[in-house]
């Protein structure tokens, strides 16, 4: 993985003087409270319905054994003991005191890590596949590009007050598994017909309360051009954004005001009068990065061992959870391992210390030393030899990190919601839980097979909702959580928002409702490889609504 | 009183006081004008020009270019508009005067990053700590 140069951990350290000099000038009253909550927001610091939460940036969701130990350190020292992985694959503590965060920023920087833009309107974390370097559908491994980004866009003088949050997301597979269509940039590193590498680029997605799917921008886009045309992008975003109005500052609502084409001429414009200067990627500039990844010595006898279909054979929960938490991985005779966070009786995403220093433990032993975040809010180990996938499993099953469910209905995606957030209208933990309780028989589930179920306490879309194949919002009716339902989201290439399937459920009702919604989908498929979104896609709407609304009908 | 600091920190008087009343001043004495006011008046000599951050500084008349001075405005602290404003105006030697900010951004916790975008003059918000702010700006390399 990539390691700080020099230069880079003195800008860390930098701005943990800063920040640290900030926080104290607040705490005397000498830095206003206003402009403290922008400073404080750039270095991930929110302050929260109960206490202040700190999120913590893991670029495009690559963690060392050693940062993880630092997490679990973290959470134990500075918080109740855990932390919570989140969509955007950084992690989030709920539970620090404000006074202590420039000592939390200052451990982290002894790691290489942390919180900078991870929150205020700058260019935020930048996000990937979780499985970049290992899957077998990649053209290229995205995260030396993710990671010249990341440069590009931390510090960057001109960005930090932008309209709004800006969001940016790599993939470089077919199945596009980082959500990039429902970002701000969204960038898709493609092949031309001439063999040629480069970018198909996506812009004015976004989530949230006016939720939008990104468009293309550009059809191809040379690999070389890549921060020069990211960089017109946000300078006429910086420029013509609206400002007026909190709910309209995100690029997509510039993109639509405007329109696509006319944003599109302006951000031309801008690209060809920086095209060839500083920001151009040099040759060597790539390579040099694209060496920091993937250089491990993989085990090329991995493939030969005999054991792995033994255990299968003879073991049928390691064999139920080898069907669920794996992927096919590009050497043979290696996986990428799903580690679930969506146990029973456990905030998705959430993660203990304990658990944390045992995973850091097991990406030693197992997976060179690395572990990846989720947009699904889940772990990967991403390296593992087939005769390791036994031993590994038992561990992960006594840390409770085993459930066979990745990709499943219990698998939802889900904001912190009431428990935490002052924004939320919903208990979304309590749901999760009602729902995990529902639908607890694995057989069901995987009955039901492939389902994104999204869960979001509020109208900013954290649980990304929008992009659920099930999405619930949260809504506040007088004083009182309901639920509003869509189907048919998706984050995939096939980026798509959910449909509302009428008026919104009652919280006694939200676990009935979506029982119904999957009972309907079983009977309407037309046979069990018709998922749940392809099953909608084709039937539409009425059929789901009849069932759920029957007093309506 | 508002201080006036020089990219090295130092504290530089105000050649060109805002000129708001109505009327015309003597022929040749500095002062600053908003854009409109300065078209109004065709573009007269010694000015210097207040240019609100709306404005597309790519298509500024040649006359404005020619200003000893640009003027951009923070009109909040988390506005950011002037600093790409400042990136166009000072790329490949378009505009080569002195570029000064001024507003409510122009605070000691954004300084770096304004002396880094170009800008050769800053007008510090009233509540400013002068002297941190002149050490800031006086250790602040830029790229």
């Amino acid at each position: 993985m990539y390691r700080y140069n020099q230069q880079d951990q003195a800008g860390v350290d930098a701005r943990v003087a800063e920040f640290r000099d900030q926080t104290a000038r607040y705490l005397a009253g000498s830095l206003s409270a206003d402009e403290f909550r922008h400073l404080r927001l750039r270095n991930g610091l929110y302050v929260q319905r109960f206490a202040p939460m700190l999120r913590v940036s893991i670029p495009y969701g690559l963690l060392s054994s050693k940062q993880m130990r630092m997490l679990a350190h973290i959470a134990r020292k500075y918080d109740k003991g855990y932390g919570h992985f989140t969509t955007r694959q950084n992690i989030q503590y709920n539970w620090p005191k404000l006074e202590t965060v420039p000592d939390i920023l200052a451990d982290l920087a002894t790691v290489e890590m942390h919180a900078i833009q991870t929150s205020g309107n700058c260019i935020r974390n930048i996000t990937s596949d979780p499985l970049a370097g290992a899957a077998r559908d990649e053209l290229v491994d995205p995260r030396p590009y993710c990671e010249l980004t990341r440069h590009w866009a931390t510090f960057h003088p001109e960005f930090n007050w932008l309209p709004r949050k800006f969001k940016l997301a790599f993939s470089a597979t077919t199945s596009d598994r980082a959500a990039t269509r429902v970002h701000d940039i969204g960038i898709h590193i493609v092949r031309n017909a001439a063999g040629e590498l480069g970018y198909e680029v996506y812009v004015g997605g976004g989530l949230g309360r006016t939720p939008i799917i990104g468009q293309k921008i550009r059809d191809f886009l040379p690999e070389a051009d890549l921060l020069s045309y990211c960089e017109a992008i946000l300078r006429i975003y910086n420029l013509l954004g609206r400002r007026d109005n909190i709910y309209k500052a995100r690029i997509k609502i510039l993109v639509k005001e405007m329109g696509l084409a006319a944003f599109a001429e302006q951000v031309e414009a801008e690209w060809q009068r920086i095209k060839d200067g500083p920001l151009k990627l040099q040759a060597g500039q790539l390579e040099a990065m694209k060496a920091h990844f993937g250089s491990f010595h993989y085990d090329a006898s991995a493939a030969a061992d005999q054991s792995y279909a033994q255990r299968l054979e003879r073991d049928s929960a390691f064999a139920a959870w080898t069907k669920r938490n794996l992927q096919p991985h590009r050497v043979d005779g290696y996986h990428l391992v799903f580690l679930s966070l969506k146990a029973r009786g456990v905030a998705p995403g959430d993660v203990d210390a304990a658990q944390m220093d045992a995973i850091a433990d097991l990406a030693d032993r197992y997976s060179f030393g690395e572990l990846r975040a989720t947009h699904n809010q889940n772990l990967v180990l991403a390296d593992v030899r087939q005769q390791d996938l036994y031993p590994l499993w038992q561990e992960l099953v006594r840390l409770n990190l085993a459930t066979p469910n990745i990709g499943l209905l219990t698998d939802v995606i889900c904001c912190p919601g009431l428990d935490f957030c002052s924004l939320s209208n919903a208990s979304s933990i309590a749901v999760a839980e009602e729902i995990f309780d529902r639908f607890e028989s694995l057989d069901y589930q995987h009955d039901i097979g492939e389902i994104k179920l999204n869960m979001s306490g509020c109208m900013n879309g954290c649980g990304h909702h929008s992009v659920g194949h099930i999405g619930v919002l949260g809504v506040d009716k007088k004083g009182e959580e309901w639920y509003q339902i869509t189907l048919g989201g998706s984050s995939g290439n096939d980026a798509s928002l959910g449909d509302r399937t009428g008026p919104s459920v009652e919280r006694a009702h939200i676990a009935d409702a979506i029982q119904t919604l999957v009972e309907t989908y079983l009977e309407l498929r037309l046979n069990e490889d018709e998922s749940f979104l392809d099953c909608y896609r084709r039937v539409g709407m009425p059929a789901y609504k009849r069932r759920l609304y029957p007093e309506a009908a | 009183m508002s201080l006036l600091l020089d990219r090295l920190g130092q504290r530089i008087p105000d050649l060109y006081p805002e000129w708001t009343e109505p009327g015309t001043p003597p022929p040749g004495q500095p002062r600053l004008l908003t854009l409109e006011r300065f078209m109004e008046e065709g573009a007269p000599a010694a000015a210097a020009v207040l240019l609100p951050n709306t404005a597309n500084v790519l298509s500024l008349p040649a006359s404005v270019l020619a200003c000893p001075l640009l003027v951009l405005d923070y009109p909040a602290f988390a506005d950011g508009r002037a600093y790409s404003q400042a990136r166009l105006l000072s790329r490949n030697g378009r505009y080569s005067g002195e570029l000064r900010a001024r507003g409510g951004a122009v605070v000691y916790d954004q300084l770096r990053m304004l002396k880094i975008c170009c800008f050769t003059q800053f007008l510090l918000r009233a509540d400013q700590d002068d002297e941190a702010c002149s050490l800031l700006l006086s250790s602040t390399a830029t790229r």
